[in-house]
């Protein structure tokens, strides 16, 4: 069947089960945007190539599948950068199609031309320059595959113009679809090692003060399951980092909830005190170790991970597990199961943990999150209030999208995330503006669910753009703007850190008019300044399915996010509050 | 077992895909991490669909580690290998263009053929030379050459393969630690 290179592309993308494109068409992607109209795949029409990267970045958190943009050459293609890192920093599958200019004016400084290859290169899995119309299917069966696959990321192709444009001879091409991916050198590892997982068993067996440190790859590993089946079978607590959140229920006895940075202080000291981290699909970043040197400093260490690299790149693993943490847990509960098994016929037993079973509840009891919502006269609204009252009034599989700083953490910190894909932030990268597009993705992929997302007053402000997208394609997301007029986070550390010396950090609560701003672009807008609207607000908003809803909370400018361990110290020095250290009135 | 002469010095062999931008890739794992490539040499292999990366690189064991895990990353990397230089063959070639004047001209002469290079162009007053064989000779003739007075002078960057096998007990494979391997 004769083709031309732009219907080729389009037909490539319905072999790989596409069933949504977030995109902006301009002059080199032109052709590919004409088979668009004949294809029964949905075309999301962006305001800015941000949010179509985003947009397929949160349609890939939520439902696993990898997400798709399609963005036009130059300015096109630069817009989409700040995604593709994104996506890269936290392993998200997504497939980025970038027009390029046409073959013969590739190094001319063409019209709109950009090195986009070149600019992507250290933040993609993979990239690739398209060179002939024939191969347009085999590179876009490439890009699905090494997406998706092994540890995910971002795959961005590059095509120039004249490969799909009828008009010109180079977009002419035979149809085919290969039967499989010919990858010499891509062969990711999925099956762990079995004498390593036998070495993980027997020390999980030995160990005293175990705790799971549950990473963002159990998520992508589909291991939710698994990792409670392992969690309750051994009765170990577990901790999920914040690209874990949901993996581990929140509700469950066994979790203790968010460690790092702004984590709560039995997570945070569980990890230090421990003998034993049993780290799945995490990487130990900065924000979970703090100070690496005194990291954990009696712990060994079990890392499972489907990219070797992370294995050693912080700390060094007593037992490293190359695998996927589905494939590799699933054989750790068969390989523990028989250990218990010969422990029954007069093997060892498990040692006693009860004292620190007993030490982790008694920590929780201790330090709980807290804050105080005041009800008096002239009593400011509290972010965490708001969080909480939008949790208990949304549906329990609510997915939660959230921008980064303060908002991120308290997010984080007081939902109740029970189950897996139901938590969509900007982890490694920490994106500001991350919010509203992703959750127009997220709405796309799953839109029987419940969406919100809760954004800062500076993160709202960087994409709300999207929002107009949002109502013209009727995608009834809800934002719930936590206003405190500032870039809070950093707000927080000039307060702390800087002697309260504040550098453009202020951004005032009214301007803009974030309701009057929502109105204008096809949203409900409301507002709401005092406890007691919050509930009724959050109702009404719940209510509303046929548009978007933006709520802009008013909430106490000076509150700030604890616990907190301030950066490059050591996890030993958890601030809890305001009362304690740097900071404290 | 020989102790090499740069300890700081590592040598990787690098099979890659044959395919543009591919280098790119490559050196630019190095240069993110501010690693300089001492030298390096590519060339397609006996089968044409691939290439291998012969790169001398200056850095730290640990960090070089890490780098390599991510060079092995990389879509079109096949298989990446650290050759230890006490158990590799390692070979370089050189081209100096060296004055050779008066009494000076049959002193080069006599070194070339000491060193068993070949002189492959003479001028009037200067000659070019060329000389091929482990790097630390090329280092020996360069310093010797010095004296006369190089006006041009161009190394290839070394390649390197894992020294044969002589006694069958060893284990095939040394000399060649495998960092990483995608393909069995």
């Amino acid at each position: 069947m004769k083709l031309n290179g732009g219907q080729a592309l389009i037909k490539s993308l319905e072999m790989e089960g596409v069933e949504v494109v977030f995109g902006l068409p301009g002059g080199a992607i032109l052709p590919v945007y004409d088979p668009i109209i004949d294809s029964p795949i949905r075309h999301i029409l962006v305001r800015h190539e941000q949010g179509a990267g985003h947009m397929a970045e949160g349609y890939a958190h939520a439902t696993g599948r990898p997400g798709v943009a399609m963005v036009t050459s130059g300015p096109g293609a630069t817009n989409i950068v700040t995604p593709l890192a994104d996506a890269m920093m936290d392993s998200i599958p997504i497939v980025v199609i970038t027009g390029q200019v046409p073959s013969a004016a590739i190094g001319t400084d063409a019209f709109q031309e950009c090195d986009i290859v070149g600019v992507t290169r250290s933040i993609t899995k993979h990239n690739e320059l398209v060179t002939s119309a024939q191969d347009i299917p085999r590179i876009i069966q490439e890009a699905f595959h090494i997406a998706t696959t092994g540890r995910p990321g971002p795959v961005l192709v590059d095509i120039p113009k004249d490969l799909v444009d009828p008009n010109n001879p180079n977009s002419a091409m035979d149809w085919y679809w290969p039967d499989a991916v010919d990858l010499p050198g891509y062969k990711p590892t999925t099956k762990g090692h079995p004498r390593m997982i036998r070495e993980a068993a027997k020390l999980i067996a030995e160990a005293k003060r175990p705790v799971i440190y549950a990473g963002g790859g159990i998520l992508k590993a589909r291991a939710a399951e698994a990792l409670r089946e392992l969690a309750e079978l051994t009765g170990i607590s577990v901790v999920t980092t914040l690209m874990a959140r949901g993996a581990f229920p929140d509700s469950h006895p066994l979790c203790l909830g968010m460690p790092g940075m702004h984590g709560n202080y039995t997570a945070i000291t569980s990890m230090q005190k421990s003998d034993l981290l049993i780290a799945l699909g995490s990487r130990f970043d900065d924000r979970v170790t703090g100070k690496v040197g005194t990291f954990a400093p009696d712990a060994k260490i079990i890392h499972v991970d489907v990219d070797p690299a992370e294995l050693g790149k912080v700390r060094r693993p007593d037992v490293p597990i190359v695998g996927d943490c589905r494939a590799v847990i699933e054989e750790l509960i068969r390989e523990i199961r028989e250990l218990q098994a010969t422990a029954g016929s007069g093997g060892t037993a498990q040692p006693d943990r009860s004292a620190w079973d007993a030490q982790l509840k008694a920590w929780q009891a201790q330090f709980p999150l807290r804050y105080e919502q005041g009800w008096g006269e002239g009593d400011a609204l509290k972010p965490q209030y708001c969080i909480e009252a939008l949790r208990d009034g949304s549906p329990e599989d609510t997915i939660v999208v959230a921008g980064v700083g303060q908002h991120q953490m308290w997010s984080s910190q007081f939902w109740r995330f029970n189950h897996p894909y139901t938590w969509v932030n900007s982890g490694g990268l920490g994106t500001m503006g991350f919010a509203v597009p992703a959750a127009v993705g997220a709405k796309v992929g799953m839109p029987g669910r419940t969406v919100w997302a809760i954004d800062g007053d500076g993160c709202f402000q960087m994409t709300a753009q999207e929002l107009v997208t949002a109502a013209s394609e009727r995608i009834p997301v809800k934002v719930a703007i936590l206003n405190n007029a500032y870039l809070g986070m950093v707000r927080q550390w000039q307060e702390l850190f800087y002697e309260e010396r504040y550098s453009e950090v202020y951004l005032s609560p009214d301007l803009p008019d974030y309701k009057m701003w929502a109105e204008a672009m096809g949203c409900v807008g409301m507002r709401v300044e005092h406890p007691e609207e919050v509930a009724p607000a959050i109702e009404k908003a719940n209510a509303i399915d046929d548009r978007p809803v933006v709520i802009d909370f008013r909430v106490d400018w000076s509150e700030k996010v604890y616990p907190m361990v301030a950066a490059g110290t050591s996890n030993d020095q958890v601030i809890l509050g305001p009362e304690m250290g740097e900071g404290g009135h | 077992m020989a102790v090499p002469t740069q300890p700081r010095h590592h040598i990787l062999s690098v099979l890659v895909e044959n395919k543009a931008g591919v280098l790119a890739r490559v050196s630019s794992l190095f240069a993110r991490r501010g690693f300089n490539i001492y030298s390096l040499a590519v060339a397609p292999t006996d089968d044409e669909r691939f290439s291998r990366i012969t790169i001398v690189v200056d850095a730290e064991s640990s960090p070089l580690e890490q780098v390599t895990k991510q060079l092995f990353k990389l879509i079109n990397v096949v298989k990446i290998s650290e050759l230890d230089p006490a158990d590799s063959v390692e070979r370089e070639m050189m081209m100096i263009t060296v004055k050779a004047e008066g009494g000076g001209r049959s002193q080069v002469i006599e070194l070339v053929d000491v060193f068993q290079g070949r002189i492959v162009d003479v001028g009037h007053d200067q000659m070019t030379v060329e000389l091929a064989g482990p790097p630390s000779k090329l280092d020996d003739f360069e310093d010797l050459m010095r004296a006369f007075g190089i006006s041009a002078l161009q190394r290839t960057g070394r390649v390197a393969l894992p020294k044969l096998e002589r006694q069958p007990r060893r284990l095939p494979t040394s000399g060649l630690r495998a960092v990483s391997g995608k393909v069995g």
